[in-house]
């Protein structure tokens, strides 16, 4: 949304002399009444295109040295076969073509997909139902804490609280033996559920957000626009079907790329709720896979082919959204 | 809509004049339906504190009761034995100042890198600017985990492993998102401010540092909140950079503590866990408002 919203560099300072008498409000008196000559003019703007350079010199050298140089590297290193101490040998695709039939990598890239499309749309949902409700009361903060609590905990906290609620002994299993009369689920233990509880403990933990993102965005609906569609008649369930929801469509649709993306890198809460994405590799995603090849059997090559997958993976899946974006999501500003 | 726009607008101010729907016709169904919601999201409400209060319920109780009636709700006998086990087994002290120092300096750092980058993009003309801006958000496309491996490789080069500085630099000199945010701050801030300070002769750095930058801010505490956050809780990375327990931050120790105490006696573990977060929420709860408002307006921004 924002990004689209203006150009990269925003309008540039005017020169210092046509606003002489706008320097006012600072206080200051200007010292030089006189304006700049146009050839101190040009000598300032050479100047200032320096400090141009100055001011993003941290984070560009950062990002160079950071960013750019690794990710070129991960794409050189996807082509090589690579230990860290031996000779790097030149492989082509062979590292492609082993991750592609490695039947590892196929069952990450399916669970990661399946906890992506589990936790994105119920995790959103849940939150403009409670965003909805919460925009009607009058006090809410109490509920706010509770609802963000978990967003400030950290996902290794996050997860080895639920790794005991999730115990086949444990409180929720119990739970559900009492009330449905089942034996008690084995949530960890269970290749399948083991998946659902990894997607239950991402949507818990990330609820909070979606939640205050979407309440936020609701507050910025013009009160006339809901007044207008009440004059018209307009009942509670119309007003959110046909008034609430679109506006807050591009909301949504922009916190779903970014649920997406994130739930792709899905790896803290495999690696600690169900130690080191078991049982047997029910829990293992893309991020954890990477992880593995690199730092459990030092496979450099194959581990930087999988890291360009998760890249590729990415890629397309804002590609598909962005397109998808057509379809569903309603600017207010687009035909106002 | 820039982030400054909605800084206050969360909680903590009472509401807008909500609009009426006209006299005692629909109060009472009004009425219903309030307390419906209310019903509902205390229902929600509990279901997101039970995880919380569970952890401080278990981490009080003794082992005996744990293994013989887990599913019981109060401790008894209540104890505190726990807690002084966790905090003498591993430096939980140790790792929280690790990682009270690694946040404050990649804050700092970070606040001052961006709010530059932020206002030469937003405020000054320079070649290149467009195309460097736009690779700044394309930067932000990138998944960190795809450079793990060459990131790791790079820090052993540099010496960097099991350091600190590791976690320290890259942190301070690598925030797209901050650029953008801190760009979309100083394009709210009038125009007539710092030109007043250049006619004065003052220098891009002067009215950067005593003109702009005191102007930004409500903006550098939304990064702020937002960078801490994010430093504090991160795992992947401090797990594959940090080898000595003594440079764990505080998740990385959590983590490692489970994997030599969770088979053990898992009520142990939750008092680690709690150690762990108790803080954070106090923290939390106290700064609640700033820390909110904040984090909807990174998410409207463009998070």
């Amino acid at each position: 949304m924002v990004i689209t919203s203006g150009g990269a560099t925003g309008t540039p300072v005017a020169p210092p002399a046509p606003s002489a008498e706008r320097g006012a409000p600072l206080g200051a008196p200007p010292r030089r009444a006189a304006p700049l000559g146009p050839r101190r003019e040009a000598a300032w703007r050479r100047r200032d295109r320096r400090w141009g350079y100055v001011f993003v010199g941290p984070q560009l050298i950062g990002m160079a040295v950071f960013v750019l140089l690794p990710f070129v590297a991960s794409l050189v290193l996807a082509f090589a076969s690579w230990d860290g101490l031996t000779e790097l040998e030149w492989v082509g695709f062979a590292n492609f073509t082993a991750q592609l039939q490695d039947e590892l990598l196929l069952r990450s890239i399916v669970n990661t997909l399946l906890i992506a499309l589990i936790t994105v749309p119920v995790g959103l949902g849940l939150a403009v139902v409670v965003a909805v409700a919460l925009e009607k009361l009058r006090t809410r903060t109490l509920y706010l804490i509770l609802f963000f609590a978990p967003v400030v905990t950290s996902t290794v906290a996050v997860a080895m609280i639920w790794q005991q609620l999730f115990r086949a002994d444990g409180v929720l299993s119990g739970a559900i033996a009492n009330v449905v009369g089942i034996d008690p689920p084995d949530w960890l233990g269970d290749p399948r559920l083991a998946l659902i509880a990894v997607c239950i403990v991402s949507i818990w933990s990330s609820l909070g957000l979606n939640v205050i993102i979407f309440l936020a965005g609701l507050q910025n609906i013009s009160p006339s626009v809901i007044e207008a569609a009440r004059i018209d008649g307009a009942g509670a369930w119309r007003l959110f079907r046909s008034i609430r929801l679109p506006l807050l469509s591009p909301i949504v649709f922009f916190s779903s790329i970014v649920a997406f993306i994130s739930s792709l890198q899905t790896f803290d809460t495999v690696f600690v709720l169900t130690a080191n994405a078991g049982p047997d590799n029910a829990t293992r995603t893309i991020v954890y896979h990477i992880y593995d090849l690199g730092f459990g059997r030092f496979e450099f090559g194959p581990s930087s082919a999988a890291s360009v997958i998760l890249l590729l993976l990415t890629l397309v899946i804002t590609a598909i959204q962005f397109g998808a974006q057509k379809k569903f999501v309603h600017y207010e500003d687009a035909d106002a | 809509m820039t982030a400054a726009d909605i800084e206050t607008t969360l909680v903590g101010r009472p509401d807008l004049e909500r609009p009426r729907r006209g006299p005692a016709a629909g109060r009472s169904r009004r009425a219903v339906g309030r307390v419906a919601i209310h019903v509902a999201l205390v229902v929600a409400g509990l279901a997101m504190v039970f995880p919380f209060l569970w952890m401080l319920l278990t981490s009080f109780k003794t082992l005996p009761q744990l293994l013989q009636d887990p599913l019981s709700f109060w401790p008894d006998p209540w104890t505190i034995d726990k807690y002084v086990d966790a905090w003498n087994a591993v430096p939980f002290g140790q790792a929280y100042l690790n990682s009270i120092y690694i946040c404050v300096l990649a804050v700092v750092g970070t606040l001052v890198t961006a709010a530059m980058a932020g206002y030469a993009f937003a405020r000054i003309r320079f070649r290149g600017s467009r195309v460097l801006f736009i690779l700044f958000l394309a930067t932000q496309m990138i998944p960190k985990q795809v450079t793990l491996i060459p990131f790791y490789l790079l820090m052993a080069k540099f010496g960097w492993v099991d350091s600190h500085l590791s976690l320290i630099v890259p942190a301070m000199l690598v925030n797209p998102f901050a650029v953008f945010l801190m760009r979309q701050f100083v394009l709210s801030l009038p125009k007539e401010l710092e030109e007043a300070a250049l006619v004065d002769g003052a220098g891009r750095w002067r009215t950067f540092w005593s003109i702009i930058l005191p102007n930004l801010k409500p903006g550098l505490g939304a990064l702020s909140i937002i960078v801490a956050l994010d430093v504090w809780n991160s795992f992947l990375f401090p797990l594959v950079l940090l080898n000595s327990p003594d440079l764990f931050t505080v998740p990385l120790l959590l983590a490692s503590f489970r994997g030599q105490f969770g088979s053990v006696d898992y009520g142990l573990v939750m008092a680690a866990s709690a150690l762990a977060t108790i803080p954070m929420l106090v923290a939390f709860v106290i700064g609640q408002r700033r820390i909110l408002n904040s984090m909807a307006a990174s998410g409207l921004g463009g998070r």
